[in-house]
């Protein structure tokens, strides 16, 4: 059991765009009998917004939970950039090497301020001996404000987070997920419960997003996905349906047959 | 020593509550130590040395509150048996004072305290070796109840035991401790536990300079516990822990590890609870295994919980609100008290959620939104 080794960061390899940054090969996942995943083959490339949809119970969260390292498979591989297997890794080593997760519900810490939360999400020396004694660097500042920026929540930075509305608790996690300087953003349903306003400005924070780092979002709501969308991944009962633009994901047959009933 | 100062004022910087408190009690032992040692004994402003030991006890205790808080308040472990490491620094410094006794017990042997030569005892059992050194004694204040906090802790942590479940263990771990150390063949004196001390560090723990010594530095304990527990909750260290009892599994989908967190809050905890044990031995004279008992470590929790839960200060407050009334209706109403401190605590619960700190918190805001009401 290597589950605490986190230093094959030189297998990721060349992160340029287009190249393989995450990798699900014939992936199984059963509960009792029930195959929430069955052999699920999925790639994700660098610099990629993917967007992922499917039905309740087509695997969404699932294989979420496979790839943060929640759930562990049946059978099947599951590779970070060209040669890390993450099956040998534990929550916290890949969070570390590069995979952050939003959750669908927002679980900001409600007792932090946004300044606070973020702080904590940075990437860093996790371990509570560095963390008792860190300073913050001009740098790292730097970093939150740039972050604080991008997700809109400057003028909140002191302000407990607590206060803040649905749609900006769900900033401020991306924001977090941010910190983690990541390379691969896991998002789960974002823009679930926001106004059209919110969900048009989460829409242009996860393109920007997208520029440096790949973004996989898991959504229902298809017009959201219309609006931000390159390459769409189509789940059916824990396997890939359809793969490819959204406009011929909207015009493919078994797709229809699955969603439309046609 | 300026940067200390400046670094102790930094630690403070803003709470207010905190330097209220730790300002009233300096201010109170400055004053009862004056009373008891410069004005004649027939005076109205003399103190009595049992009240000396009085205070000097309600800081030992208002330690351990805090140390409890650190934890319950800022990590969210609620231990219900954190007295067993407060009477596991007592034992060690009760080892210590017996060890000090020599030949001046009643069996007059220079080699077992009274109880083993009572129990037949040859030797001295292996694990009473080193008491009679002061300074391993307080090595093992600190050392004995970190190590139980680390090994227990380090199994529960790392097998993800939280709240009611955790909370139920600590109070089994108490628990069979008392019993352990009711068991005379344990070699602490059974139920008995140990007393009869003399003296420590080679002066008479029944004169008045004595307890003074010992009530100032309880109350130096206090306040180093105090700028300890602030500098680690003021640290990142404090944030992550918050943000572990608001929402833990979010924190370790952060990257970082709970288990680590918890335990180094956990040992230091209990480290703070041994010392304050072993500063309450030798002004309360005894120790004995009913320190172990469930019952203790709970009023404990209630302390924190009147006083107000992860302030710090309002663990003081709380432990001496609560054992102000207990010396006061234990001698005057011996039959209520148990009733008055469940209701107290019944109370607290339903009408006061953060204790007596969020009490006058409250009052403040309205006094403050009266006053801008007012004036506009």
């Amino acid at each position: 059991m290597l589950l605490l080794e986190h230093d094959n960061t030189d297998n990721i390899g060349e992160l340029k765009k287009g190249n393989r940054i995450l990798y699900l090969d014939d992936v199984t996942v059963s509960f009792d009998g029930f195959k929430a995943l069955n052999s699920l083959s999925l790639t994700i490339e660098y610099e990629e917004l993917r967007c992922i949809i499917g039905a309740n119970g087509a695997g969404k969260s699932t294989m979420m939970d496979v790839i943060t390292g929640k759930t562990r498979p049946d059978t099947g591989n599951v590779v970070f950039g060209q040669a890390v297997d993450l099956l040998k890794m534990d929550e916290p080593a890949i969070a570390q090497i590069g995979i952050g997760r939003k959750f669908q519900k927002p679980t900001v810490f409600e007792g932090h301020s946004v300044f606070e939360n973020l702080e904590l999400a940075m990437k860093g020396d996790k371990r509570f001996f560095k963390t008792l004694f860190a300073c913050m660097s001009g740098e790292q500042r730097d970093k939150i404000e740039e972050a604080m920026v991008l997700i809109g929540l400057k003028d909140f930075y002191k302000k407990e987070a607590s206060i803040l509305s649905h749609g900006q608790k769900q900033w401020l996690e991306i924001g977090m997920l941010l910190m983690q300087d990541p390379k691969v953003l896991l998002v789960d349903e974002p823009v679930a419960g926001m106004t059209p306003g919110e969900v048009e400005k989460t829409g242009q924070i996860l393109t920007d997003l997208s520029k440096n780092h790949s973004v996989v979002v898991v959504e229902h709501d298809m017009e959201f996905i219309r609006s931000i969308a390159k390459k769409v991944t189509v789940l059916h009962e824990g396997s890939v349906l359809a793969e490819g633009s959204i406009k011929n994901i909207q015009e493919n047959e078994k797709v229809r047959k699955v969603y439309l009933g046609e | 020593m300026k940067t200390n100062i400046s670094l102790v004022q930094q630690i403070l910087q803003k709470d207010k509550g905190g330097k209220i408190v730790l300002l009233m009690l300096f201010f109170v032992v400055v004053f009862v130590a004056i009373s008891n040692l410069l004005i004649p004994k027939d005076s109205f402003f003399y103190i009595s040395t049992y009240t000396v030991t009085l205070l000097g006890k309600y800081l030992a205790f208002a330690l351990l509150a805090l140390a409890l808080d650190l934890v319950w308040g800022f990590i969210g472990i609620l231990s219900l048996g954190h007295g067993a490491f407060f009477a596991l620094g007592g034992y060690s410094m009760g080892m210590y004072l017996m060890r000090q006794i020599g030949d001046r017990g009643v069996y007059g042997n220079a080699e077992l305290p009274d109880f083993m030569v009572f129990m037949n005892l040859k030797e001295l059992p292996w694990f009473w070796c080193g008491f009679d050194n002061f300074f391993f004694a307080a090595f093992m204040i600190a050392f004995v109840p970190a190590l139980l906090a680390f090994i227990f802790g380090w199994l529960a942590f790392r097998s993800r035991v939280t709240g009611v479940y955790l909370s139920i263990i600590t109070q089994a771990l108490t628990y069979a401790l008392m019993l352990a150390f009711f068991r005379n063949d344990m070699g602490f004196g059974g139920n008995n536990g140990l007393t009869d001390f003399k003296d420590i560090l080679g002066f008479d723990l029944q004169s008045d300079g004595t307890r003074i010594s010992l009530l100032v530095l309880s109350f130096l304990a206090l306040l180093g516990g105090y700028i300890v527990s602030k500098y680690i909750i003021n640290s990142r260290l404090g944030r992550v822990c918050i943000a572990i009892r608001d929402t833990e599994s979010r924190v370790r989908f952060l990257g970082y590890k709970v288990e680590q967190y918890k335990l180094f809050i956990f040992v230091v905890s209990a480290i703070l609870a041994g010392i304050a044990g072993a500063l309450y031995v030798p002004q309360v004279g005894i120790i004995n295994p009913s320190v172990f008992s469930p019952m203790f470590s709970i009023e404990l929790v209630i302390w924190v919980a009147i006083g107000g839960r992860g302030t710090l200060y309002g663990a003081i407050i709380g432990a001496f609100i609560v054992n102000y009334a207990s010396t006061y209706f234990t001698s005057a109403l011996p039959e209520v008290w148990l009733y008055a401190l469940g209701g107290l605590f019944v109370i607290v619960t339903l009408f006061l959620p953060k204790g007596a700190v969020g009490f006058i918190k409250k009052l403040n805001l309205k006094k403050y939104t009266e006053v801008s009401n007012a004036s506009s």
